[in-house]
């Protein structure tokens, strides 16, 4: 784990945290509803969805990283 | 549903349960491989932050503050990535100190102060008792559902034992001490445990996602139908956004900051996440498992509230909707699975909550009192080991009452959300002391205390008195008016800060204050030894892992006396194990030895923290231990040492590179100084050639005449003597100027006698006089003045021997045939300037400094003979320096040399 890589991590957080309050927040929070469910379902579930695949690909390369140089 | 039925369902279940810790156990000793050492076993077990808080209290919540219910699951969800850097960091530390709990994290970080350790503890105890109570009440609830309300949890008219909350209470108590406490790991691994908490996690959200669907799909068709009738009401329309379900900015963060903190710091957390870990690389698993579970356990939360809302009249809990909703459609045996899901859910968190408390409660409350009164000790007779597991039972057992008694007293009026969120808050009072004490070196034990202490005492003032408060058990005026009339002083809006909610209102004046006195009473105290060394520990723990181990504590016991006291807490086996271990890390043989060594100490100290706690293991350990005096300085001095190391290493590169440039010179140096040597050797040889031969002349000449004196004619005599006064005439010349070097540096401590002279003047005799010379050895002169101030201050004498030299050295050196010599006179601004140039080989670039020095002489080629003395130009160049002046050569191989002169004008 290099620091560059660490890093990639506190950017994702930092771009997790600004999605996940306001004023970003207030965009979605909506009382409409957007293909059946409402917009800020939509919103926050979604973005909470790709962060966790960013992490999830994170987690992969550092476990690739390793086993290709035991 | 029958009472019997519902029962039947839990205890088979908790037998289930049993099953799967106890084989997991069975088989990590048979086979020494444990199933629990996977990533993601590790994450799922994490999932024991969803408690029946998740599982009934978020609908519960959903059904009055829409989505605000979801910021508890993504506080820890944003700060996940940042696990790999806290999460992993407070992994390295305890498995380092072998810490088994955050109170003796704390405490080990402040010098393993005993205090902060009781202090921890009970907080952690007070701030988690009314989350345990909710967990009680959630059970007892959904029995009373279930049952059709026949059981209900609260019966103030009825004996206790009337009472199902009090039988759910008692039954928790039991499981607890099943699966926490049945035995005592010198690790406080419990891997049966920690399979449970895993398996109890998929069940409950297998669970929920039912009752989810069903409500979705066969209580309404689908997402798309319910929020389309949810729209249509306007009680249920304002819960699809924030903003309409009155939910501020402040609240919103608030709760993501408690969230994220908690779920690293809560015991059972901390527990599960730090102390039953067996892998720091599965923290990259958890990063995020963790999340995706806690996304998939809350997608129904909000479609299962609005359909609760939508079919149920005001009067039905909301905390109760998720079973309630399967029971109104008659899936009583899908009711039934779901009520085991929460259930799941209580369970696995009383259990790990009491678990993780029942060892702070044993190692630093009880068993430091119980060292302190010599119950446990070097001559008590008690089995420490045996009294320890009591100790531990009684705690849990202990816990769990209190927790019922909360519940009686303060916890009926309030859904599951708000009491939870109380415990949530009392846990962030940690985050001071526990984060910053892993990155700020300079936190002090006192900063500590003080910050955990007034954040406490705020946190105590503003939630649960006021709840004890509107429970009547303390007079409502404090609420309305403040304590004795003192408006400021309300725990409501302390301070004058009013329009927050209660949990938003106590987190920020705790946490400010908090933080405030631990960072300025840390700035203005100084930490102990121990704690300067536990702290750079702490910060530096990556340097640690290392294996930089430094001795810090210099110790000494009796080896048998140390045996007694591990033996106690260990286990014999256990200690004999250690010892071997101990032994072959460190190739020693300690059979025969009476004294133990400092690093069997620390190693026995932190194997004993592993059972009873750092601040008791070193209460144990200091009883028979004799610690030499260990001061501040000397402290300061072993942590510097990697410093002063590197620090060192650097200024040494410096050095050998500064070495090198010297190094470099001196070659150069030496390299001229040889030249030198050669030249003078060559020059000795010259010399003492030069005296040879007209000496070797004037003896044979000499003995000619006086032997055959008659017999020569007389010209013949005339040619031999006029050989012979040339001859003595050069040998006096060599040695005048020999001479005139002496006299020359004589003078120059002396101030020589000066007065104002016209180079033009002196030049001009000088050509005079040497205009034969120059006409003999057909030599061209082309004399050249530019300007007319020629004045100079200086000796005439001296000068016009400069003026000689060069040009009788410009005559000696010019061409042999078609010689030309050129003297230019120069008026340059405020200084003279004399050229003499020839047309002979010239001077090599390397020898143009060295013609000036003593014996110097120019080699013209191999067979040349020298034809000076080799001390003119030296003679001067020093005369040059007494005038202030300058001399040296322009010359180039086979271009002649020009010979410059500057002197100073008046």
């Amino acid at each position: 784990m290099n620091d560059q890589q660490l890093a990639r991590l506190v950017l994702l957080f930092f771009l997790a945290c600004a999605a996940f309050t306001y004023p970003l927040l207030s965009i979605p929070d909506q009382p409409q509803l957007k293909a059946g469910a409402p917009l800020l379902i939509w919103y926050l579930f979604g973005v909470w969805a790709v962060l966790i695949a960013l992490t999830a690909y994170w987690a992969y390369i550092q476990r690739k990283n390793r086993e290709e140089r035991p | 549903m029958n009472l019997t039925f519902v029962l039947v369902g839990a205890i088979f279940y908790i037998g289930f349960l049993f099953f799967v810790a106890w084989w997991v156990d069975q088989r990590s000793r048979q086979r020494s491989i444990s199933l629990v050492q996977n990533p993601f076993i590790y994450s799922l077990s994490l999932a024991v932050y969803c408690t029946a808080w998740t599982y009934f209290g978020s609908v519960g919540r959903a059904a009055s503050g829409g989505l605000s219910f979801l910021a508890i699951y993504l506080g820890p969800s944003l700060t996940a990535p940042l696990w790999i850097f806290v999460l992993r960091k407070m992994i390295l530390i305890s498995k380092h100190q072998r810490i088994t709990s955050v109170a003796d994290f704390i405490s080990s970080r402040f010098g393993k102060s005993g205090t902060l350790a009781t202090l921890v503890t009970l907080l952690a105890v007070f701030g988690i008792v009314p989350y345990i109570s909710i967990q009680l009440k959630a059970v007892t609830t959904g029995v009373d559902v279930l049952t059709g309300h026949a059981y209900p949890y609260f019966k103030s008219e009825a004996h206790f034992w009337m009472d199902a909350a009090f039988w759910v209470t008692a039954a928790m108590a039991l499981f607890t001490i099943l699966f926490g406490a049945r035995k005592i790991d010198p690790n406080e691994r419990h891997e049966g445990m920690v399979a449970a908490v895993a398996v109890e996690s998929i069940i409950k959200l297998i669970a929920f996602w039912l009752v989810g669907l069903f409500v979705l799909y066969s209580m309404n068709s689908g997402p798309a139908d319910l929020f389309e009738q949810a729209m249509q009401r306007e009680d249920t329309r304002k819960l699809l956004s924030l903003s309409t379900s009155g939910v501020p900015v402040m609240t919103w963060n608030i709760l993501l900051l408690l969230s994220a903190v908690s779920f690293l710091l809560l015991p059972r957390q901390f527990h599960i996440g730090v102390v039953e870990n067996t892998n720091p690389r599965h923290v990259e698993t958890a990063m995020w498992l963790l999340p995706l579970y806690l996304l998939l356990i809350n997608l129904f939360v909000l479609p299962i509230a609005l359909a609760g809302k939508l079919i149920f009249d005001p009067a039905v809990l909301p905390d109760s909707y998720v079973i309630a909703l399967p029971q109104s459609a008659g899936a009583n045996s899908l009711a039934l699975l779901v009520f085991i899901g929460g259930f799941s859910a209580a369970t696995s968190m009383v259990i790990v909550s009491t678990t993780a408390l029942s060892i702070m409660i044993s190692n630093h409350l009880v068993v430091p009192v119980m060292i302190r009164m010599g119950r446990i000790g070097r001559s008590a007779g008690l089995e420490g080991f045996r009294t320890l597991l009591r100790i531990r039972r009684w705690s849990m057992v202990a816990v769990v009452v209190m927790a019922y008694i909360y519940l009686k007293t303060a916890g009926t009026g309030y859904d599951l959300v708000s009491v939870g969120l109380i415990s949530f808050t009392a846990v962030a009072q940690f985050a001071p002391a526990a984060l910053g004490g892993m990155y700020w070196k300079g936190a002090t034990r006192e900063g500590a205390i003080t910050g955990l202490v007034v954040g406490f005492l705020i946190w105590a003032y503003c939630l649960p008195f006021s709840s004890l408060t509107q429970g009547g058990y303390f007079s409502n005026t404090i609420l309305i008016e403040g304590p004795l009339s003192i408006d400021w002083l309300r725990p409501s809006s302390l301070f004058g800060l009013g329009g927050l909610d209660p949990i938003s209102h106590a987190a920020w004046w705790s946490l400010f204050w908090n933080i405030f006195f631990f960072v300025s009473v840390s700035l203005f105290t100084k930490p102990s030894a121990l704690t300067l060394t536990q702290a750079d520990l702490f910060v530096n723990i990556h340097r640690y892992q290392k294996g930089v181990e430094q001795e810090l504590r210099r110790r000494a016991a009796s080896l048998s006396e140390l045996y007694a006291v591990t033996n106690r807490f260990l286990g014999e086996k256990r200690v004999q194990q250690l010892i071997l271990q101990f032994e072959k890390t460190h190739q020693l043989n300690l059979k025969n030895t009476q004294t133990a060594e400092p690093e069997l100490i620390n190693f026995m100290e932190t194997h004993l923290a592993g059972a009873i706690g750092a601040a008791s293991a070193r209460l144990m350990i200091d009883s028979v231990s004799k610690e030499a005096n260990i001061t501040l300085e000397e402290v300061m001095q072993v942590l510097e040492q990697t410093q002063e190391v590197m620090r060192y290493s650097k200024a040494l590169e410096t050095k050998s590179q500064e070495l090198e440039a010297t190094t470099l010179q001196l070659t150069q140096v030496n390299e001229q100084l040889k030249a030198l040597d050669r030249l003078k050797a060559d020059f000795i040889t010259t010399v003492t050639h030069e005296l040879r031969t007209p000496v070797t002349s004037i003896k044979a000449l000499s003995k000619i005449l006086m032997d055959y004196s008659h017999e020569l004619p007389k010209e013949k005599i005339d040619t031999y003597l006029q050989i012979i006064v040339g001859e003595s005439n050069r040998i006096s010349r060599l040695i005048n100027q020999v001479l005139d070097i002496e006299k020359i540096q004589v003078e120059a401590q002396q101030a020589p006698m000066m007065e104002p002279v016209s180079v033009e003047n002196l030049v001009q005799t000088v050509l005079t006089g040497m205009e034969q010379l120059f006409l003999e050895k057909k030599i061209q002169l082309e004399y050249e003045k530019r300007g007319d101030q020629w004045q100079v201050l200086g000796n005439p004498d001296r000068l016009t021997q400069v003026i000689i030299n060069l040009l009788s050295n410009a005559i000696k050196f010019c061409a042999p045939t078609e010689g030309v010599i050129q003297v230019v006179l120069t008026d340059q601004d405020n200084l003279m300037e004399l050229r003499v140039k020839d047309n002979g080989n010239g001077i090599p670039a390397e020898a143009q400094e060295l013609i000036f020095g003593q014996f110097t002489q120019l080699k013209q080629g191999a067979q040349d003979k020298p034809q000076g003395t080799g001390l003119g130009l030296y003679i001067t160049r020093q005369i040059v320096q007494q005038h202030g002046g300058r001399i040296f050569v322009e010359s180039a191989l086979g271009e002649g040399a020009c010979f410059v002169l500057h002197l100073p004008k008046i």
